[in-house]
């Protein structure tokens, strides 16, 4: 099966890890990711304002390119995702902005939020589907009792990225299931990490990636699994917790349990 | 001008303050509030009785991570975070208001610093 | 031609305000047929009904529209006004210049001439209107209540006071409902047990009480007066008649790690079980989902030890029909799930409970023998946070209630209270958004737990909980009057949950043909005036199926609901509805499309001779309506492909002669 795939800057560079592992897998689940062409940098952050036009055309040109070709978009960043599918949802339902973005784009069809946007673990769920993902592993992670850390874009706005319940998600739990780990239930899982404001106040990404490492540490994890580069940043370089434990893409381990893993 | 700015803050965010309760849930919720002068319940009360400026003034706009946890819980979808980006918007939106310039990145830069933190920092912080 | 009088209501303001009665009154006067037209500000008033009476007399009038408030408000007081003056009730009609007029537009110009045109549309009806004589039908003078909790066993008790008999339907195996998972009641901490099991040993032992526990509404047909209605009771596998209630069976089951539902899962019960030791019918009941003889056939135990010879595992369930004159719905309220909440952490940790498992916790007969013990390690807390309003008071788009379930305040003042009363030791904290104590001794109550035993309210609310393996749930909220968030390290969290109506409640009302609101709520037939009754005649109200409601409130509200059963069941006939179908025989064809949509069963057929040319006749199959049954809804009329079906006081030339009088503008 085709899809398209947005990789984003950070995968191109400090985060090629999330990105190779993830491609491999990808194959080796029979899936094939097409990286678009012309894709440029979503921003990393959504722009809330409704009168912020421009900052949004980048993922409404990615998601154009996407209907183009009638594929399904995965997304793998948390960031990018975040920003793509609040874009969609603001060309599919915000008439206003969509009148004007798509004056921007002068498309001869106008634009509406028809690419469906799926972050990777989705497509891990919903196309591969998690049984199938068990029977798949090469590898069980037999024993390892991870902490999936979901931080705050994979799931937040929960009205606009549909992805699971933004309080009590199961979906990467699932996921270490599915690989043969054991998942760890803490409650710091979806709360921020500190994020982009490590370049304002680095204090406070000190502050939240402590209480981030310390509730999962507490919680007896050996091991946190992300699939966001900056919350991996914060938390390895910002944590100050006595522990420190090891923080991984979750598409490592994915491709350690396929086998793929070079 | 403070008129202006209420009004614009208020299109620009697309919140409807009135639809507060004032339970206090974002600021309960707030990852940043040690770090704010004014909280999250207070931007939705101020910016309803028109007091913008010691808002547009203060450095908690700067704090706001983006998190969309006040969102997310706020009982009547309020939706404080996009208040507080409006804010911060009308600030930086004005000429050689920006927060953070091209020209102070390299010196925060490490090398396992992402991209994606520079690129989410100039657009939270400048125009 | 018909001598017309109209007659425009002011409302107070609540017309006048909007709509220029004086021109409205004057402009009709000049329709074809009035011969008299005035308009005065209170016309349901006595003063007001002696202006139509005489208005009657002196013009020798034979048909009246009067311009007010809703049919459903005031057509009956203006049919009687109209009968004793000697004119046929049948021939009023109300054009409705307040709902669908004035309270709905601000410009006066624009309301009153669609005032005009609504009158002019019911002056044109009542120039076709002929006199109607309602007929009667009989009562049956038995009463069905549908749920056995504090509310329908109130209700059922005042019904069968009167000498009435009652069936109460119960699907748990015993009545009593929430209240007898409830520890203390406010504002005047009585033990709930006490007030509430008394009442259910009288429901067992009034002779005019049936109780049907363990069942189900599976039907209901006819209306009001002459319900029919089909009650499924489930098998409990135990024979009632026999079964003494002594617990041997329950003591010597092997099945004992299911949940008990009695305790919200706190602790565990046997496959077969008696819900607690006051249960009313005392009764044992399997569990067919977990006793082993039932699923496998292996096992068996209960009857070897059953000394009564009391164990069926044959049992099947049982359908009963019975007939009633009314049906009162008291089908209660559950605390909404709290999956959506978890940034409580309601399923994380143990420790954090909602109220209603508190109670349990708390209570004498609960898992824990009222001693106050955390769930997780049985030890005892000494930091308690309770949150309010968890769900309730919610915006539309969001995940919660958008009403505010009105009972959490209360108790939670009341496990606050009753923890430091028992517990001096504990530090009690509530995070509320507003204190509502509006009842009697209400607010005094809640301020004794302020100011007699310490309780810390803090205005704002919880963020985030997170456990922590040591025990402590860190507790992150804010202090909106101190303008701080705050970190408390709490031993319990206490989750005062939104309660939402029970879910058998929305396939009932449709199969009462009663209304529910957005929140399935029943709605009640006038939101003031007659709380207590459903719009469909013959179906009433009690307790929390209607709204949230307190236990105060649901006992006044069922003995209420129970006068108005006993007002309908003194009746020995009530006046039909002439407003009834009839089949013009001529014109029918037989095609039984009107007898598929009729609700009420009120449609047959017949064959009929019928004369035809050349002195033959020829048999043909007509409808025939019953008028006894009919209830005047009118599907019939639409139904009928050749238009033989019509309604008395409806028909199809008098709305079309509305609807022209409407267009005409």
């Amino acid at each position: 099966m085709n899809f398209s795939y947005y990789p984003g800057c950070t995968l191109k560079n400090k985060a090629q890890d999330l990105d190779r592992w993830a491609r491999l897998s990808a194959e080796a689940l029979g899936i094939h990711l097409e990286e678009l062409e012309t894709w440029q940098c979503c921003g990393g952050a959504y722009s809330m304002g409704k009168d912020e036009i421009a900052s949004k055309l980048a993922s409404v040109r990615a998601l154009q390119a996407a209907k183009e070709k009638g594929q399904d978009l995965v997304t793998l960043c948390s960031a990018c995702h975040n920003v793509l599918k609040q874009a969609n949802d603001a060309m599919a339902n915000d008439p206003d902005f969509s009148l004007r973005a798509n004056n921007y784009m002068a498309l001869d069809t106008p634009y509406k939020g028809e690419t469906k946007v799926i972050h990777y673990l989705e497509l891990l769920r919903d196309v591969v589907g998690f049984d199938n993902l068990k029977k798949a592993v090469k590898n069980p992670l037999k024993g390892k009792k991870i902490a999936a850390y979901y931080g705050c874009l994979l799931l937040r706005p929960g009205k606009v990225m549909q992805m699971d319940n933004p309080e009590n998600p199961r979906i990467m739990e699932d996921f270490i299931r599915a690989i043969g780990a054991e998942p760890v239930l803490w409650a710091n899982r979806n709360e921020c990490c500190g994020g982009y404001a490590v370049l304002e106040d680095k204090a406070i990404a000190v502050k939240k990636s402590t209480a981030v490492m310390d509730n999962a540490a507490d919680q007896q994890a050996e091991m946190l699994i992300t699939a966001c580069p900056l919350c991996l940043y914060n938390l390895t370089k910002n944590s100050a917790s006595e522990t420190r434990l090891p923080v991984k893409y979750f598409t490592e381990l994915l491709a350690e349990a396929l086998g793929v893993k070079e | 001008m403070s008129k202006y700015d209420r009004e614009q803050i208020l299109r620009t965010s697309g919140v409807n303050v009135l639809k507060c309760m004032r339970c206090g849930k974002c600021s309960a919720t707030c990852p940043s509030y040690d770090e704010m002068e004014y909280h999250p319940h207070q931007f939705v009360y101020m910016v309803e009785k028109g007091e913008i400026e010691p808002l547009l003034q203060s450095k908690s706009l700067y704090k706001c991570l983006s998190c969309f946890a006040c969102v997310e819980r706020c009982p009547r979808g309020v939706e404080p975070a996009k208040l507080v980006e409006a804010v911060r918007l009308q600030v930086i939106r004005q000429q050689g208001m920006n927060h953070l310039k091209p020209d102070d990145i390299p010196a925060l830069l490490d090398d396992d610093l992402p991209q994606q933190a520079i690129v989410t920092a100039l657009r939270k912080y400048s125009k | 031609m018909q001598r017309i009088g109209v007659f425009v209501c002011w409302c107070g303001s609540n017309i006048a305000a909007t709509v220029d009665v004086a021109a409205v009154s004057e402009a009709l006067g000049h329709e074809p047929g009035v011969v008299f037209s005035t308009n005065y500000q209170y016309m349901c008033s006595e003063a007001g009904q002696n202006i139509i009476k005489n208005a009657i007399r002196d013009y020798q009038l034979t048909g009246i529209v009067v311009c007010s408030c809703s049919p459903r408000m005031h057509e009956a007081t203006f049919r009687k006004t109209a009968a004793s003056a000697g004119l046929n009730s049948y021939m009023v009609e109300i054009a409705n210049i307040r709902e669908q007029c004035s309270w709905i537009h601000k410009d006066k110009a624009q309301a009153t001439e669609k005032a005009i045109i609504l009158g002019r549309a019911a002056i044109a009806k009542v120039h076709l209107n002929a006199p109607l004589t309602a007929g009667e039908s009989p009562v049956t003078k038995r009463a069905l209540v549908i749920g056995g909790g504090i509310a329908g066993i109130q209700t059922a008790l005042d019904i069968a006071d009167a000498g009435f008999e009652v069936d109460i339907v119960e699907k748990q195996p015993t009545i009593g409902g929430k209240m007898t998972q409830i520890d203390k009641t406010f504002p005047t901490l009585d033990c709930a047990a006490c007030i509430l099991t008394p009442k259910m040993v009288d429901c067992a032992q009034n002779d005019k009480i049936n109780i049907f526990a363990y069942s189900e509404v599976k039907e209901v047909k006819g209306f009001v007066g002459n319900f029919h209605v089909k009650i499924n009771k489930k098998a409990r596998y135990v024979d009632a008649t026999k079964c003494t209630g002594c617990g041997e069976c329950t003591e010597k089951c092997p099945m004992k790690k299911i949940p008990n539902e009695f305790n919200l899962g706190l602790d565990n019960r046997h496959a077969i079980y008696i819900p607690f030791a006051q249960a009313v019918p005392k009764v044992a009941t399997i569990d067919p989902n977990a006793c082993n003889m039932l699923k496998n056939g292996k096992c068996g135990l209960c009857a070897k030890v059953c000394s009564a010879g009391a164990i069926d595992y044959k049992q099947k369930d049982e359908i009963v029909e019975r007939e009633y004159g009314a049906i009162v719905v008291a089908t209660g309220y559950n605390p909404i799930k709290l999956d959506d909440y978890d940034e409580y952490a309601y399923s994380l940790s143990k420790d954090v409970v909602s109220s209603l498992e508190f109670e349990r916790i708390t209570n004498a007969a609960g898992p824990t023998g009222g001693t106050l013990l955390r769930p997780s390690d049985g030890k005892h807390p000494h930091t308690l946070v309770f949150v309010q309003c968890v769900g309730s008071r919610c915006s539309a788009e969001g995940k919660g209630k958008s009403y505010c379930s009105k009972i959490c305040c209360m108790y939670t003042a009341k496990h606050a209270m009753l923890c430091r009363e028992k517990y001096p030791d504990t530090e009690v904290y509530v995070f509320y958004i507003d204190v509502r104590s509006p009842g009697k001794n209400y607010d005094e109550f809640y301020r004794r737990a302020v100011e007699e035993y310490g309780v810390h309210y803090i205005k704002g609310q919880v963020g985030k909980v997170v456990p922590r393996s040591d025990g402590k749930l860190l507790v992150q909220g804010s202090d909106l009057l101190a303008n701080e968030q705050v970190h408390i390290e709490a031993d319990m969290v206490v989750l005062a949950a939104a309660i939402e109506p029970d879910k058998s409640a929305r396939p009932l009302a449709t199969m009462l043909t009663a209304s529910m609101d957005t929140n399935d709520f029943f709605t009640e037939a006038h939101a003031k005036l007659r709380p207590v009754e459903s719009p469909t005649a013959g179906i009433f109200l009690s307790g929390a199926c209607q709204g949230p409601k307190d236990i105060p409130d649901t006992v006044a509200q069922a003995g209420a609901a129970a006068s108005k059963v006993i007002g309908l069941l003194a009746k020995d006939k009530l006046t039909c509805n002439p407003c009834t179908a009839h089949s013009d025989e001529m014109m029918c064809n037989g095609c039984s499309s009107c007898e598929k949509v009729c609700p009420y069963g009120a449609i047959s057929y017949v064959d009929k001779e019928f004369r035809m040319p050349n002195r033959t006749t020829a048999i043909r199959r007509v409808a025939v309506v019953n008028e006894a049954v009919c209830q005047g809804c009118g599907a019939c009329t639409v139904a009928c492909p050749s238009g033989a079906m019509d309604l008395k006081g409806f028909s199809n030339s008098q709305i079309m002669a509305e609807v022209d009088a409407i267009c005409k503008m």
